[in-house]
């Protein structure tokens, strides 16, 4: 089915990681033969019509999939132009997209024996995915959160302790995601011997950004066949949020062959691109960092610069290198929007449609806002809705309350 | 091509030695003291000078040497900078070597055809990218070895036999052997496992092994170098400047002796060694 063509923009990464000159595998000498196992473990599991059969059975009776491709009526509406379909990734078990590539993750580590696992996590949606499967499959779970998220995260702080997981606030730095992910990588790099890292996007180094898309792509799949079952053709146009961009990949993925869908990745643009934001593309250029390379947040002598987000989970001075690629050739048109202009999404969905989203999310919802009106009536727009907005409801309550008074 | 490493090895082994190999951080905690500490080692009897370039994200760091790398970026190190110290360095002593240790993005960001001319220019003899793997030797390695640079990889506790070779194609001056898995600054090295694994690596190659992280007293250094021909000092001499500051994080009159002096009890176990046996 999904075969690859020439000349395919999905046929990637080369064997040693690369989409372009981005990816590879960039991490330390005690970590690199873990990464090569990991790597032909992943390979077999692929080809493995059991391992194929066991996820599929967890997705569909644990997570909860297909997930529903809901035709916004009342958005669609409001702005007055394009078709907007909402895929509701925040149905899934645990509340996101996450879920997905933690059962993939889960597995494998399972397949390879591994008894310890090891995530890192900002909003805390991966962190709380993985320690509900490492509940589910009796593994340790050990989760590192920086401080600030630990802070303003607090519901799924409280989620993952009561699964069990060890959650590990991290003060270094500037106590947000990429600080999580480096204390990820130094304990991993201390237990290398039974542990497995999860990691929760498509970053990191190969084969982590493949196989988190790959684990993803089935978002796409399935937009592609419900697409066709209500509206008998492919979507016009795909939108989705970006923190490392693992939804967003999982959604485009399956569609980047087909020349007729526009395709649009929203990165968070904080107080605004010439302040404080998370914008790696937008305001980023290409480093190293985190095992690849990729756009990144930096000064002029490569220090790693913070990044700000209202949502914690695209508070990443970074992006997977396959968007960075997909934006140096241009398949992929990458967007920011505000912290004020994702508050107003967050609220505009809530109202019109009884759908309170994640603040992640709601940054791919306020380009909506800009896009779709500008559309034709007969335009299809997909949304990815990664998450759903449990997690943020004190925040935005006391946001508000602050606002109003 | 003969580097400064070469020659300083070739010497202690003429003299039936292992290398005392001292780690601290460019610029900590600021530029002109750092530039006193580094003409400090080889005086309290460093052999080899490993300078950290301070890098925000250092993930292959215990929090001694993460906190020292940002105390050095808070008075504006750079990369540019750390390659004026060792030219100012360079002006008093042209023996010692200068090992760079670090990790690859300030490099990458300054430009991989221009800094290792710039390096080796400004007096630095080899490099140390804790997140360069030969896999990536495309990057840094091959260009820096063009320039005349020694690219000195480590191998670790993971690195099995079969990986060896690949580790150690494109290595000179010397093998870092990793004693832990794990971060700097974390557990002491057992000297019994780490004299197998030393035995090891020097069955694959003619290169010298210097050993290093959890290596903290005198009495660690002399046993890690009984076995290895050096050992590798980073956290304690960073912990020692640290605790000489003042409470704003600034250097004392205490600083630069509190480092001299530690190198110096250090370097005495190291001397009184036996060579580990070819
Ligand atoms: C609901 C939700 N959406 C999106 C993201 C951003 O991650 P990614 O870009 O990998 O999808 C997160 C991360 O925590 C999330 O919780």
């Amino acid at each position: 089915m999904n075969i690859a063509k020439p000349n395919s923009y999905r046929s990637g990464p080369d064997e040693r990681g690369h989409f372009g000159i981005f990816g590879g595998r960039f991490v330390a000498e005690t970590l690199m033969p873990l990464i090569l196992d990991l790597e032909k473990a992943y390979t077999a599991a692929k080809a493995d019509p059991a391992f194929q059969a066991e996820m599929n059975g967890y997705l569909k009776n644990y997570v909860g999939r297909p997930s529903p491709l809901y035709f916004a009526e009342r958005l669609t509406e409001h702005l007055g132009g394009a078709k907007i379909y909402l895929k509701r990734e925040e149905l899934n078990h645990t509340g996101s997209h996450k879920v997905n590539n933690v059962l993939g993750q889960i597995m494998l580590a399972r397949r390879m024996g591994k008894k310890r696992i090891i995530a890192e996590t900002g909003a805390g949606q991966h962190g709380v995915a993985t320690a509900t499967l490492c509940a589910r499959f009796g593994l340790e779970c050990v989760v590192y959160m920086g401080a600030v998220d630990v802070e303003r995260q607090q519901p799924n702080v409280i989620r993952m302790e009561m699964l069990g997981a060890k959650v590990m606030p991290v003060q270094s730095g500037t106590r947000t995601l990429k600080d999580a992910m480096n204390e990820a990588l130094r304990d991993w790099v201390t237990n290398v011997h039974d542990t497995f890292y999860c990691i929760g996007t498509v970053a990191g180094p190969h084969p982590y950004p493949t196989l988190v898309r790959d684990f993803q792509s089935i978002i796409g799949n399935e937009t592609r066949t419900q697409m066709q079952e209500v509206e008998g053709r492919l979507p016009d146009s795909l939108v989705a949020c970006i923190g490392g961009g693992s939804n967003a990949m999982g959604l485009f993925h399956p569609f980047l062959d087909d020349p007729s869908v526009e395709i649009f990745g929203v990165e968070a643009a904080g107080h605004g691109l010439t302040q404080l934001h998370a914008a790696s593309i937008a305001g980023g250029r290409p480093g190293v960092l985190h095992g690849n390379r990729t756009y990144l947040l930096m000064d002029a002598d490569g220090q790693i610069q913070d990044a700000h987000s209202i949502s914690a989970g695209l508070d990443y001075p970074g992006i997977g290198p396959e968007h960075s690629w997909l934006h140096e050739i241009g398949r992929v048109n990458y967007l920011s929007a505000t912290d004020d202009e994702a508050l107003a999404a967050f609220q505009l969905l809530s109202k019109l449609e009884g759908i309170i989203p994640a603040l992640e999310p709601a940054h791919a919802i306020a380009k909506v806002m800009e896009l779709a009106p500008k559309r034709p009536r007969d335009h299809l727009m997909v949304v990815n809705l990664s998450g759903r907005g449990d997690k943020d409801v004190p925040q935005v309550g006391d946001i508000l309350k602050g606002k109003t008074k | 091509m003969t580097t400064r490493i070469d020659t300083r090895f070739a010497e202690l082994k003429k003299v039936g030695r292992s290398a005392f190999v001292t780690f601290v951080m460019a610029g900590d905690p600021d530029p002109a003291t750092s530039l006193e500490i580094i003409k400090a080692l080889p005086k309290s009897g460093a052999d080899v000078i490993e300078l950290g370039m301070p890098f925000t994200d250092p993930m292959a760091d215990g929090p001694s040497i993460q906190a020292a790398g940002l105390r050095a970026l808070k008075v504006g190190m750079t990369l540019k900078k750390t390659l004026d110290l060792v030219r100012d360095f360079r002006k008093d002593d042209n023996a010692t070597p200068i090992v760079l240790m670090g990790y690859y993005n300030p490099i990458y960001i300054y430009g991989v055809d221009k800094f290792p001319v710039d390096a080796k220019s400004a007096g630095i003899d080899g490099l140390i990218i804790v997140d360069l793997p030969p896999e990536e030797d495309d990057e840094l390695c091959l260009p820096a070895m063009k320039a005349g640079l020694n690219f000195i990889r480590l191998a670790t506790p993971t690195t099995d036999d079969k990986r060896l070779p690949a580790v150690l194609a494109n290595t000179s001056g010397f093998v870092y052997y990793v004693a832990i898995t794990g971060i700097t600054g974390a557990a002491a090295a057992d000297a019994t496992a780490v004299s197998g694994a030393v035995a090891r690596i020097k069955r694959h190659t003619k290169l010298p092994v210097c050993v290093g992280f959890g290596i903290r007293t005198p009495e660690n250094a002399q046993a890690i170098a009984s076995h290895a021909n050096g050992a590798v000092v980073g956290t304690a001499l960073v912990d020692a400047l640290k605790n000489s500051l003042d409470a704003e994080g600034r250097a004392t009159a205490k600083t630069v002796n509190a480092v001299a002096e530690l190198t110096a009890a250090l370097a005495q176990g190291v001397k009184g060694a036996k060579q580990a046996a070819e």
